[in-house]
């Protein structure tokens, strides 16, 4: 009686062993949006299953403090989802582990690291917009902006929020595309101008389109995707896209160097770039690596993709200490909350 | 003779001194086991914060040669540094470097120099190497790289820690980084300014007067303790914003910037404020006033001559407390600071937001400076309060005043107000479908799935963790407490570990988050594994709340004679057995207020935790700041209101048990 217990609980044990083996557990770092998480999980699984992701979330400043602090000992095995700046910060820290993705040459080029075999790659964008709240842009009588050089204009006194570059990726990547696209001079110029007519800077980069949506400022300079969201909650929201073409960033997936799982997060990169992985970023996003697949999300505005610009990321990687620098002096010393 | 009559001596000297029975090896021992705990905890993740802010990088360019491929093979090799000079180019064009900061090699030799060259040989001149990185890999020491043309630009320089007060210069050279020591200063100074006599009115409502609702009015004053600091910021964007149902009242003010700050810290502070008024105010002689009125004194100067006097080691106090409490602060002007910036959250932006460590520690060490100066002052007046009540005081009896009274309701009326009305915001926004466009009851702000900060299992991991702190650190503190009370000799261990437990309450939570990342992160400390862990939130709330709760375990303790450890000593009974049977059900009072204490802490803590929770233990407070900073303010009320009922059913809870459990435990001291 006793033995057969003992055979049983065996058997059982065993067995489940044999379950824990097969079944890899992968620690995914990534800046997704929360509601995305679990549908790209279950699409990776059903794909591997013989590979289950632990997902380990935050706000892109945060995941990136938390990936380079634990350098010297990383817990992730892999990144899903970061800012393409923030690799590149990682990719000189050496922390990156450089790989060709199955599939990488459908890619758009713009979307890949250009060193071979690259360290990261690419999946989706996200393109500065301007999310104008209608109702409260009537109030004030004010005209509705078609671009950046518009939101200089005095009427829009007051009336624009904008992320803090220092602390937030979205608003570094509008400071270095207003830098690409007027050239130095122009682009500080054009800032000096546009902090006038500024009400606050926030701290996350979808914060002033969500404000804007709640009519806490008329004019919120943030990304298209949390206006798409807010419109279909019912907020009185108009996403613009700018007429001078707009910054962009891309969410990218890379391998943490010294992973016990080199070969399952290999198979992860294969499919962050497959058609199946375009399909599902495309539900929430515009803009994917891939451009055939694409197709237009309800509430999106039209013409993002001509807008995006020629973004430099090397260049805005090399110089972010330098514009961080100046605009910190400039805009961020003044104590007065306008 | 003399030899034996010595060594006689001896024995009797052995004799004399009491038996370190096993039971004082045990106390020795655990004292040293606490002392360990605070040191581990405190102590060394501290001195890491120090080391941290003085490392400095810079580019060891002397370290670094380049030669040229020539058609017999590689000219000799040139150092960067000589090209440096060369130049007269500036390293990184002058600019600091920090950690992260990279030198690309094409950058700092011309073109023209390296016009036709298709290959370089890079040799890191260093011992220990990671002189530079090629496309992302780390140079080893002493080894000779070959370069073709097209990846010289893949080529980085990095630079090299050394130690030294470099960063200090930096950040008290930095215009904007400075600007903010003098911003928190002003801002704390105001706070203190409308706080402390508002305060000081509100328990004079309380304790002086013989206004009715005194119950009602002092349950609405604690109210703020339950939440965190960030729900008023939110409540009043809500009452002041640009869309606020009393914007208006500003008069074309922003509600983001100093007055949000200073409204949002005088309601998250006034609670402390008058907690210790009222302590104040409870210990004063009526002798005193009917000298004063026989001496034919008017109310007007006896108040000036007796009452404010009488609390002026408490109005002092609260000033240092509330000071302390706004300096340290970082959710009230995160939320609604706009660009206003203050000490604490420069430490979060340069973490969070520029993964300057170094820089983030140099603001740790002077956010610390005025902190600990605060705690020092106040600790002084506090000692010398003990002696003012004598033996023979008559407790104050207030008189009827009928316009007093009246007076005062109107008054105490308004704060509770104000207070209330603060909360009802949050909770009605948090309710409202789409604020301000569409006011429909909903709960879609309750379904914090489609929102950032970890949802609903942030929520019950925070109401985990404030189980496991305050059931956990209840004990550790009141344990420690009595070794430091009522052990016998090991006088240098215990004034050691009274020294540890009253550093806590001067170290910032945000200085003590970002300490225990340096420490624990470290792979070279064996304690790492608790890094992301419950564990490491529930040894960094323990600490980061153990002084007031040391100071109520002590004040119990030393209520008792040490008459009874006698007693128990001439019974020959263990120390525990006395620690069990007497000392805690006597304590329980004491115990049980510690365990509330640290239950409602740890519930509203963020800046302790914001570096440490991880993505399996993220928390309701943390979630209410990270769900404001994405915007969704709405889910962020509902979150905070969701701390806020879990404190107040614990506490009504454990009023209720308390009541009925004290009541057979306290038996005793009633006959």
């Amino acid at each position: 009686m006793k033995l057969a217990q003992f055979l049983s609980t065996a058997a059982l044990a065993a067995g489940l062993a044999v379950s824990a083996q097969a079944q890899t557990e992968l620690t995914v770092y990534t800046a997704f949006e929360s509601d995305d998480l679990q549908r790209y999980k279950e699409a990776f699984e059903t794909a591997n299953p013989d590979i289950s992701i632990n997902w380990v979330r935050d706000s892109t400043g945060i995941i990136t403090a938390k990936l380079l602090a634990e350098k010297d000992n990383p817990t992730a095995d892999a990144v899903w989802g970061l800012a393409g700046t923030s690799l590149l910060m990682m990719k000189s820290e050496g922390m990156l582990e450089a790989y060709e993705p199955a599939g990488v040459e459908a890619l758009d080029t713009r979307f890949v690291d250009p060193a071979s075999p690259p360290s990261w790659v690419g999946v989706d964008a996200w393109v500065a917009a301007i999310c104008v709240n209608t109702v409260e842009l009537e109030k004030s009588g004010a005209a509705m902006p078609t671009g950046w050089k518009d939101l200089i204009k005095p009427e829009y006194a007051g009336m624009v929020a904008m992320p803090n570059p220092a602390s937030s990726g979205t608003g570094f990547l509008d400071v270095s595309s207003w830098i690409q696209l007027f050239g130095e001079e122009g682009g500080w110029d054009y800032m000096d101008a546009l902090h006038e007519n500024i009400a606050f800077y926030t701290h996350s980069g979808s914060k002033p389109c969500k404000q804007a949506a709640r009519g806490e400022v008329p004019i919120g300079i943030s990304f298209a995707f949390p206006g798409a969201k807010a419109i279909a909650k019912g907020a009185p929201l108009e996403v613009v896209v700018p007429v001078e073409g707009a910054g962009w960033e891309v969410e990218a997936a890379a391998i943490i160097a010294g992973t016990d799982y080199a070969e399952e997060a290999q198979r992860l990169m294969d499919w962050a770039v497959s058609e199946d992985a375009m399909k599902e970023y495309n539900q929430g996003y515009a803009v994917v690596a891939i451009p055939s697949v694409a197709k237009p999300v309800p509430n999106y505005p039209e013409g993002v993709l001509e807008a995006m610009i020629e973004n430099d990321f090397e260049w805005a990687a090399n110089n972010r200490e330098a514009i961080l620098k100046e605009w910190t002096e400039r805009y961020d010393g003044k104590s007065e909350a306008k | 003779m003399t030899v034996t009559a010595q060594h006689d001596l001896n024995i009797t000297r052995r004799r004399v001194q009491p038996k370190a029975a096993k039971d004082e090896f045990w106390q020795r021992g655990l004292i040293l086991v606490v002392i360990a705990y605070l040191f581990v905890g405190l102590v060394l993740p501290i001195a890491m914060v120090f080391t941290k802010s003085l490392q400095n990088f810079s580019f060891q360019t002397d370290q670094v040669t380049v030669a040229f491929q020539t058609e017999t093979g590689f000219d000799t090799p040139r150092t960067l540094q000589s090209w440096f000079e060369e130049t007269g180019k500036e390293i990184n064009n002058g600019l600091r470097p920090t950690e992260r900061t990279r030198l690309a090699i094409v950058k700092v030799i011309p073109k023209p120099a390296r016009a036709g060259i298709e290959a370089f040989q890079i040799t890191d001149l260093s011992e220990k190497g990671g002189q530079f990185l090629i496309d992302g890999v780390l140079s080893e020491g002493g080894t000779t790289y070959e370069v073709e043309r097209k990846k010289l630009s893949k080529v980085q320089v990095k630079p090299q820690v050394d130690y030294g007060l470099g960063n200090y210069g930096y950040y008290f050279s930095s215009p904007a980084l400075f600007h903010s020591i003098q911003n928190s200063f002003l801002i704390a100074i105001a706070v203190v300014v409308i706080v402390v006599p508002l305060a000081f009115g509100y328990a004079y409502g309380l304790m002086r007067t013989n206004m009715i609702g005194k119950g009602f009015f002092r349950l609405a004053a604690t109210v703020p303790v339950l939440v965190p600091s960030l729900l008023p910021a939110i409540g009043l964007i809500y009452l002041f914003g640009n869309q606020g149902i009393l914007t208006p009242l500003l008069f074309g003010q922003s509600i983001y910037g100093p007055i949000g700050i200073i409204l949002a810290s005088v309601f998250f502070t006034f609670p402390h404020a008058m907690i210790i008024m009222i302590v104040a105010l409870s210990s004063s002689d009526q002798r005193l006033y009917e000298a004063s009125e026989v001496l034919g004194a008017s109310k007007w100067r006896t108040f000036w001559v007796v009452t404010l006097p009488g609390a002026r080691y408490g109005l002092i106090s609260a000033g240092f407390v509330v000071f302390t409490l706004v300096l340290t602060d970082f959710g009230v002007p995160k939320v609604i600071g706009g660009d206003f910036n203050m000490l604490a959250l420069d430490i979060y932006k340069q973490v969070i937001g520029q993964q300057n460590f170094q820089v983030g520690a140099v603001v740790s060490v002077v956010l610390l400076v005025p902190a600990v100066v605060a705690f020092a002052v106040d600790r002084i007046i506090s000692r010398r309060q003990v002696a003012i009540m004598s033996a023979k005081a008559v407790p104050y009896q207030p008189e009827d005043d009928p316009f007093l009274d009246r007076a005062m309701l109107i008054y105490c009326g308004s704060v509770a107000l104000f207070i209330l009305g603060v909360i009802a915001m949050c909770q009605f926004a948090a309710l409202a479908q789409f604020w301000p466009y569409n006011l429909t009851p909903s709960l879609t702000h309750y379904d914090f799935s489609k929102v950032g900060g970890g949802g609903w299992s942030a929520y019950w991991n925070s109401v985990k963790l404030a189980f496991l702190v305050s059931t956990f650190g209840a004990c550790a503190v009141f344990i420690a407490a009595n070794l430091v009370e009522k052990a016998r000799g090991f006088e240098l261990g215990r004034n050691f570990l009274q020294f540890l437990a009253m550093m806590p309450m001067a170290i910032p939570g945000m200085v003590l988050g970002l300490a225990y990342i340096f420490f624990f992160n470290d792979p070279s400390n064996p304690l790492n594994f608790l890094y992301g862990t419950m564990a490491i939130l529930v040894i960094n709330t323990s600490i980061h709340l153990w002084t007031v709760s040391h100071l109520t375990a002590s004040t119990a303790l030393k209520q008792m004679d040490k008459e009874f450890e006698a007693v128990a000593m001439s019974l020959k009974q263990p120390f525990w057995r006395m620690l069990s049977r007497v000392s805690a059900p006597v304590c329980l009072p004491a115990i049980s207020e510690i365990w509330l204490y640290y239950f409602v802490n740890a519930m509203t803590t963020v800046s302790a935790v914001v570096f440490l929770y991880s993505p399996s233990t993220q928390l309701a407070s943390v979630a209410v700041l990270n769900m404001d900073d994405a915007g969704d303010i709405a889910a962020a009320a509902a979150m905070g209101m969701m701390i806020f009922y879990t404190n107040v059913i614990v506490r009504v809870g454990y009023s209720l048990l308390t009541g009925r459990l004290l009541g057979q435990l306290q038996a005793w001291r009633h006959r």
